[in-house]
C-alpha cells in the first residue's frame, strides 16, 4: 500500500472537516501572536527615540515617557502570548482527541487482513506519536513559522528604514547564513530518517529479544542477541553522530554568521555617524533588533522542517484513515433469517495474500445442529474455512450462505452474533474474568455466565482470588494457555450463537480435559451448529461428520469410522500412516 | 534482594532494594525519593565516569564558546565610546580594530559552538551507546520469574522509550541548558566588568526568574507523572485492543472498546492541558521579567546618562545584555521537559538495573567441557509462592543415555522439573546435578550447551528460516541447517514455501502454523546437540500427522542422548525407557512402560485404551 501522494495543503483540507471549530479560535491565535511579535518589534524603536531624544538634551520628562512606553509594550507582549496560548490549547488538544478516537474506530471497523498488514507500533506511532506532532505544529509550529517569518520580513524592513546601508549589509550578509542552515537541514532531514529506521529497527531488536527470552535463555544466545543488539545500536549511533554534525552546521550558520554580521554593521554604523547619516539611537535600535532577530532567525530551517515532518506524520495517519473497508456492511442488508444454522460452502476459492490460493471450490454443507469436524494438515486452510463463514476475510469467489443467506448479504453485527468463534490463540484483555467472558453478550446474567464456564470446563475460576471479578491480562493474574483457552471458549458459548467454530481451541489443554469438554459441548449445545476444527482424534471422534481438506479441496466426508475404512488420506493424515497424498504441504499453485 | 519485610508490605529500603516496585507511584514519600535519585545519578556518573577528559573538553569548549559570543555587547559599547569619537577626528584605524575584533570573536563563538555540539553528541551517544547495552545485558540476565511479573511491556518501554528520553536530554537537552546557563551567567559577568550598577539591575531580574522557575519545576514534576499515567494507559489500551482485534470484531466490541478508548483519551487530553498550561504561565512570565528587566534597565541608565554619570556606549550594551540574558531562557524551559521526562526514566531504568537476577552465575564457575549427560535431583524442594511446595522433596537419578517420561495430571509438577534443570529457576533446598556436578556451580555457557529445553511456546525471530534454525548453532552451514531440517520433517514445507530456506517469517511468523512454527523451532533444537534435552509439551501444537513424523524423528533426536520428556500423547510416553508418574511433585511409580503396565497402577489405567497408539493419556 503506498499512501496517497499528496500536498499539504490538500492533506490539510482532508482534515478539515474534523478541524473546523478550531479555525476560528486558531485565526485568533494567530493574530494574537502576531501583534505579540510586532510589540516586541516596536521596543527598539522605542529605545531609539529615547536615546536620541536623551543625548540630544529632550530632559527627564521624555525618558519617563519612553521608559513607560517600552514597559508597557513590554506587558503588552507577555499579555499576547498569554491570550495566543490560553486560545489555543482547549481546541488544540480537543482536535489532537478527536482525531485520536475517530482512528481508533475507523481501525476496529478495519477488515483482519489490515490489521495483518501493520505491526501494532506502526498502528500506536501513528495514533500517539503522529497525531501528537500534526497538534504540535498546528497550534505551536504554524503560527511560530508565520510569526518568525513576520518577525524577520518587518525586522529587516525596520533596518532598512532606519538606515538603508547597514540594512542591505545585513540583508546580504543574512542570505548566506540561511543558505548554508537549509543545506545542512535538508541533509540533516536524510540522516534523521535514517535514524528514525534505525531506532524502529532496534527497537523491534528490543521486543523480540525479550518476547523470544525463553528460546533465548534455553539455547544459551544471550551473548548472540546482544551482539545482533550492539551492532544494531552501533549503526544508530554512527548516523546521531552525522545528525550532530550537521547541526553543528546549522548552528554556526545561524549563530556564528549573524556575530560576524554585527561586526560588519558596527563598522558601517560608526562611519555613517561620523558622516552624520545615522543617530547613535538608530545603531542601539539597529542591535537590538538584530538580537530580537536572532532568535527567529535561528529557528526558521528548524521550524521549516517540523512543518515537513508534520505534513509527514498528517500523511501517515490519513493513509489509515483512507483504508476503505474492504469488508463492508451491504447497502441494503437484508434481515436476519430464520433457520437453525445450516452453513453452505459454495464453490469457495479463498487466498490470504491474492496471489497464492489456499482454497479452491470447496463445496461444503453443515447441516442444522450437526457438529462437523475438520480435518488437514497442518496449514492446509481449516482455519480459513472457519473464519470465512463470520467474515473476517472474504471469499475470492463462491459463496458462504448461513440459513440460505450470502454472508455478504448480512450486517457484520448480525452475522457475528449468528456466529461465535473461539481461537486457538484465546485473546484475554486486562481486565475481570467477568468482562473477558462477557464480550460478546454483555446482558448476560451471572447464572449463564456460571454454566457457560461449566461448559467450558473453566470451573478454576472459582478458585481464583476474586472470582468472577479477578483481573487477569497484562497486569491481572496470569493463567496457563488453558486456563486462557477455556475463558475465550466459554466467551463463545455464552453468546448462544446458532453457529459456532471452534478453531482449535482446546490444544493447550490435555487429553482427558479436552475430551471432557468435547463430551459436554455436544450434549448441552446438541441444537448448535458446530465446526470443530481439531488436531486430537479423541475429539475428532465425537463429531458427527468428519471432512478432509486436502490440497485446497474437501476431499472426503463421512463418519470417523467410514473415514479411517475407506480414505487413505484420512489414515494418513490421523494415523500418520504413509501415503503420497499426504506428504506435508503441497501448496497449491495457480488455479 | 532484602527480605526483611512481610511480603505486600514493602519498606522503603525493600522498595529501593527491590527497584522496580515504585515505577508507578505518582509521589513517593521523602527518602524514598532521595534514594531513587541518588541511585539514578549513580547510574548517570557511571555512564559518564569513563570519559571524564572528554567531559571536562566539552565544559571548556562550552564556556570558550558562549564568552566569545557574550563579549560582543561589550565591544561593541567599547566601540561606540571609543572609536566614534577619533572616527569623527577623521582616524577609522581604532573603528576597523573594533571591527575585526568582533569579527574574530564571531567566528571563534561559531567555531567553538560548532565544536561544541559535535563534543556532545561524541559524549552522548558513547553513554548511550553503553546504557543501551547494560539493560539490554541486564534484561537478558534477568530470570524467567521477574519477566513473567514485569511483564514483556514494560522491559520493551525501559530499553525504547525510555532510553529515547535520556538520549533527547544527553544529545541536545544537556547542552543547551550547560550553554544557556553559561550564557546568562557571562553576560551577567561581562556586564558587570562593564558597568557594576547595570549588572545589579540584571542580577536583581534574577531573583523572580529563579522563583518562577522554582514554582514550574515542582508543579511540572508532578504533572509530569500524572501525564505518563495517562498516556500509559491509553497505550496499553490501544494495543491490547489493536493486537486482540479478532476477538473485539468477533464479539461485536468494536463500540464498546471505542467508547473506553475515548474516555482515556480524554483523561490524556486533560493532562496534557494541564502541562501545557504550565508552560502558558512560564513562558509568558520569562517574557515579562525580561522586558520590564530592559524597562529598568532604560531608566536608571537613562536617568544617570541624562546626569552624565554614564557613557551611551555602555547604555547601549547594557541593553543589549539585558535583551540576550533572556534569550536562552526559553530554550531551557522547553528542554526542562525533556529534563523531567530523562529523570523520570532514568529512575525507572536504573531501578530496572538494581534488580538482581535471582538465578545467578557463581563468579568462579566449574568448567564442564563435556558432558555424559547423567542427572540427579537430590531433595529437591521448589516453590512458586511461599507456603505451597510445588517439589516438596524429589529424588530421581537418570543415567546417561536414558529417555524419561514425566507423567502426570496438570500441577503434578512435571514443567517445574522441566526448568530446574534447565536452571530457569533455582531449587529451594536439595541440590539438581549434572554429571555430578551442582548446576548452580555451572557456568551458563556450559549449562546451555548441555541441556536444551524445548518448551510449546515456538517463538520465531524475525529473518528468514534457515536463520532461525541457525539459531541452535551459531554459524551452521545451509547442509546442516537443511540436515536439521529433514531430521525434523520440516524440510518439505520449508522448500515449498516461497523463497525456500530465505523466506522471511514476518514479525509473528504468521506465514506458518502453529504446527509450522513448532517443526521450525524443533529443527533448531536439533541443531543445537544437547546432551541432554528436555522436551516439555513440545509437541502439543503438532497436527496429527506432524506428529507422526515428529514421532520418527524424536528417536533419532534422543538417540545417545538423555532425555526427559513431558507429552500427553501415549505414543510419545511409549519411546521412553522409563517413565515416572508423578503425583503433587512426588514420584508414586517408576519403571519401564512394560513394568508398569504389568503393576496395574496408575500408569496401567492411564494407558490401556482400545484406540491403540495415536490415543492420548488420559489423565
Amino acid at each position: 500500500m503506498t499512501p496517497a501522494r499528496r500536498s499539504f495543503t490538500a492533506s490539510l483540507r482532508r482534515v478539515l472537516p474534523y478541524a473546523r471549530s478550531v479555525i476560528p479560535r486558531l485565526g485568533f491565535g494567530l493574530a494574537a501572536a502576531v501583534c505579540a511579535a510586532l510589540l516586541g518589534l516596536a521596543i527598539p524603536q522605542a529605545l531609539r527615540w529615547i536615546v536620541n531624544d536623551t543625548l540630544t538634551g529632550g530632559g527627564e520628562r521624555r525618558l519617563w515617557l519612553g521608559v513607560a512606553v517600552v514597559a508597557a509594550l513590554g506587558i503588552g507582549e507577555a499579555a499576547l502570548i498569554v491570550t495566543r496560548r490560553r486560545t489555543l490549547v482547549g481546541p488544540g488538544t480537543r482536535l489532537e482527541s478527536d482525531l485520536r478516537v475517530l482512528l481508533f474506530s475507523h481501525l476496529s471497523d478495519l477488515p483482519l487482513s489490515v490489521h495483518g498488514r501493520y505491526s501494532g507500533g506502526q498502528l500506536l506511532s501513528r495514533t500517539i506519536s503522529d497525531v501528537r506532532r500534526f497538534r504540535r505544529w498546528l497550534i505551536f509550529g504554524l503560527s511560530q513559522t508565520c510569526v518568525n517569518a513576520i518577525t524577520i520580513v518587518a525586522g529587516v524592513v525596520l533596518i532598512l528604514w532606519i538606515d538603508w546601508v547597514l540594512g542591505l549589509v545585513y540583508l546580504v550578509g543574512s542570505v548566506p547564513a540561511l543558505a548554508l542552515s537549509f543545506r545542512a537541514r535538508g541533509r540533516y532531514a536524510v540522516l534523521s530518517r535514517r535514524a528514525q529506521d534505525q531506532a524502529g529497527d532496534l527497537a523491534a531488536t528490543v521486543e523480540e529479544a525479550v518476547h523470544g527470552i525463553r528460546v533465548l535463555k534455553a539455547f544459551g544466545r544471550e551473548r548472540d542477541a546482544l551482539d545482533g543488539f550492539t551492532e544494531r545500536a552501533g549503526a544508530l549511533r554512527r548516523t546521531e553522530l552525522g545528525k550532530a554534525g550537521q547541526r553543528a552546521v546549522m548552528t554556526f550558520a545561524v549563530t556564528g554568521v549573524p556575530d560576524i554580521l554585527l561586526a560588519a554593521l558596527l563598522f558601517a554604523g560608526l562611519h555613517e555617524i561620523s558622516t552624520g547619516d545615522l543617530t547613535v539611537g538608530g545603531l542601539l535600535a539597529i542591535f537590538t533588533l538584530t538580537a530580537v532577530m536572532g532568535g527567529p532567525l535561528e529557528r526558521l530551517s528548524e521550524q521549516f522542517a517540523v512543518s515537513m515532518e508534520a505534513k509527514t506524520a498528517l500523511d501517515r495517519f490519513l493513509e489509515l484513515l483512507d483504508h476503505r473497508r474492504g469488508i463492508a456492511d451491504p447497502a441494503q442488508p437484508r434481515p436476519v433469517p430464520d433457520g437453525r444454522g445450516q452453513v453452505v460452502f459454495d464453490r469457495v476459492s479463498f487466498s490470504y495474500d491474492g496471489t497464492q490460493p489456499l482454497l479452491r471450490d470447496v463445496d461444503l454443507v453443515i447441516e442444522p445442529g450437526e457438529t462437523l469436524a475438520l480435518v488437514g494438515l497442518t496449514g492446509s486452510g481449516k482455519s480459513a474455512i472457519g473464519q470465512l463463514i463470520p467474515r473476517f476475510w472474504e471469499a475470492s469467489a463462491g459463496a458462504v450462505r448461513i440459513d440460505g443467506v450470502d454472508v455478504r448479504e448480512l450486517r457484520r453485527h448480525d452475522l457475528r452474533r449468528l456466529v461465535a468463534v473461539a481461537f486457538e490463540e484465546p485473546v484475554l484483555f486486562s481486565a475481570s474474568v467477568r468482562a473477558n467472558v462477557t464480550l460478546g453478550a454483555p446482558e448476560a446474567t451471572d447464572e449463564e455466565l456460571w454454566e457457560a464456564l461449566e461448559i467450558a470446563h473453566a470451573d478454576f475460576v472459582r478458585e481464583l482470588p476474586d472470582g468472577l471479578d479477578t483481573r487477569i491480562g497484562e497486569e491481572g493474574m496470569s493463567l496457563s494457555g488453558g486456563q486462557r483457552q477455556r475463558l475465550s471458549l466459554a466467551r463463545a458459548i455464552l453468546c448462544r450463537p446458532r453457529v459456532l467454530v471452534l478453531d482449535d481451541p482446546l490444544s493447550a489443554l490435555d487429553v482427558h480435559t479436552e475430551a471432557a469438554v468435547s463430551r459436554r459441548l455436544r450434549t448441552r449445545l446438541a441444537g448448535t451448529t458446530t465446526l470443530l476444527i481439531a488436531g486430537r482424534l479423541s475429539s475428532i471422534a465425537l463429531a458427527d461428520r468428519v471432512a478432509v481438506l486436502h490440497g485446497g479441496r474437501i476431499v472426503a466426508t463421512g463418519t470417523h469410522d467410514d473415514l479411517a475404512a475407506g480414505s487413505a488420506v484420512y489414515r494418513s493424515i490421523v494415523y500418520g500412516e504413509p501415503h503420497a497424498a499426504a506428504r506435508p504441504a503441497p501448496t497449491v499453485v495457480g488455479t | 534482594m532484602s527480605h526483611g519485610a512481610p511480603p505486600g508490605v514493602p519498606s522503603v529500603a525493600d522498595s529501593v532494594a527491590d527497584g522496580v516496585a515504585d515505577e508507578d507511584r505518582i509521589e513517593l514519600d521523602k527518602a524514598a525519593n532521595r534514594a531513587v535519585r541518588r541511585r539514578s545519578f549513580r547510574l548517570l556518573g557511571s555512564l559518564l565516569r569513563p570519559m571524564r577528559a572528554r567531559v571536562a573538553r566539552l565544559v571548556a569548549v562550552v564556556v570558550a564558546a558562549q564568552a566569545a559570543r557574550a563579549s560582543g555587547p561589550l565591544l561593541i559599547a567599547v566601540g561606540v565610546d571609543e572609536a566614534l569619537p577619533r572616527l569623527r577626528a577623521g582616524d577609522a584605524r581604532s573603528a576597523l580594530w573594533y571591527g575585526a575584533a568582533l569579527v574574530a570573536v564571531g567566528l571563534a563563538g561559531g567555531a567553538l559552538s560548532w565544536l561544541s555540539i559535535r563534543l556532545t553528541a561524541a559524549v552522548s551517544q558513547a553513554a548511550l551507546l553503553d546504557l543501551r547495552r547494560r539493560v539490554f545485558r541486564h534484561c537478558q540476565r534477568l530470570d524467567l520469574d521477574f519477566h513473567g511479573s514485569y511483564t514483556s511491556g514494560r522491559a520493551i518501554a525501559r530499553q525504547t522509550s525510555d532510553v529515547d528520553d535520556i538520549r533527547e536530554l544527553l544529545d541536545t537537552g544537556a547542552g543547551q541548558l550547560l550553554s544557556g546557563l553559561m550564557f546568562m551567567l557571562l553576560n551577567a559577568l561581562l556586564l558587570l566588568l562593564l558597568d557594576p550598577p547595570s549588572a545589579a539591575v540584571l542580577v536583581l531580574a534574577l531573583v523572580p526568574v529563579f522563583g518562577v522557575t522554582r514554582w514550574f519545576h515542582r508543579a511540572s514534576q508532578r504533572q509530569y507523572r500524572t501525564s505518563r499515567t495517562a498516556s500509559a494507559n491509553l497505550i496499553g489500551h490501544f494495543v491490547e485492543t489493536m493486537v486482540g482485534m479478532r476477538a473485539v470484531q468477533a464479539f461485536r466490541r468494536e463500540r464498546g472498546a471505542a467508547t473506553e478508548y475515548a474516555g482515556l483519551s480524554e483523561a490524556f487530553r486533560d493532562a496534557d492541558m494541564r502541562t501545557i498550561s504550565l508552560n502558558g504561565v512560564y513562558d509568558p512570565a520569562l517574557v515579562l521579567i525580561g522586558n520590564l528587566t530592559v524597562a529598568a534597565l532604560l531608566a536608571i541608565d537613562g536617568y544617570r546618562m541624562l546626569s552624565g554619570e554614564l557613557a551611551i556606549g555602555t547604555l547601549i550594551a547594557a541593553v543589549l545584555y539585558a535583551k540576550r540574558s533572556f534569550q536562552p531562557l526559553e530554550q531551557m524551559a522547553r528542554f526542562y521537559n525533556a529534563l523531567q521526562a530523562a529523570v523520570a526514566s532514568l529512575e525507572k531504568i536504573s531501578g530496572l538495573l538494581a534488580r538482581r537476577p535471582a538465578v545467578g552465575e557463581r563468579p568462579v564457575p566449574v568448567a564442564l567441557p563435556t558432558a555424559r549427560g547423567e542427572i540427579a535431583f537430590e531433595g529437591v524442594v521448589f516453590r512458586y509462592r511461599p507456603g505451597v511446595d510445588t517439589v516438596p522433596g524429589l529424588d530421581l537419578r537418570v543415567p546417561a543415555g536414558q529417555t524419561v517420561a514425566l507423567v502426570g495430571g496438570s500441577g503434578a509438577g512435571k514443567s517445574t522439573i522441566a526448568r530446574l534443570l534447565a536452571r530457569f529457576y533455582d531449587v529451594a533446598a536439595g541440590r539438581v546435578r549434572l554429571d555430578g556436578i551442582d548446576v548452580r556451580d555451572l557456568s551458563f555457557a556450559d549449562l546451555r550447551r548441555h541441556v536444551l529445553l524445548v518448551t510449546q511456546e515456538s517463538y520465531l525471530f524475525s529473518g528468514s528460516v534457515a536463520d532461525n534454525i541457525a539459531l541452535g548453532k551459531p554459524g551452521a552451514t545451509r547442509d546442516e541447517i537443511v540436515a536439521a531440517a529433514r531430521a525434523v520433517g520440516c524440510d518439505g514445507f520449508v522448500r515449498a514455501l516461497p523463497d525456500g530456506y530465505d523466506t522471511e517469517v514476518n514479525a509473528r511468523g504468521a506465514r506458518l502454523s502453529a504446527g509450522q512454527r513448532q517443526l521450525v523451532c524443533f529443527a533448531r533444537a536439533f541443531l543445537a546437540d544437547p546432551t541432554v534435552v528436555v522436551l516439555d509439551e513440545a509437541t502439543s501444537s503438532l497436527d496429527l500427522a506432524g506428529e507422526a513424523a515428529v514421532q520418527h524423528a524424536l528417536v533419532r533426536l534422543l538417540e545417545g542422548r538423555t532425555a526427559l520428556i513431558i507429552a500427553h500423547r501415549l505414543s510419545t510416553v511409549e519411546m521412553a525407557d522409563r517413565v515416572v508418574v508423578l503425583r503433587d511433585g512426588r514420584i508414586v511409580e517408576d519403571g519401564s512402560p512394560a513394568t508398569l503396565r504389568e503393576r496395574g497402577g496408575d500408569f496401567a489405567r492411564m494407558s490401556h485404551h482400545p484406540r491403540g497408539r495415536n490415543q492420548s493419556i488420559p489423565i
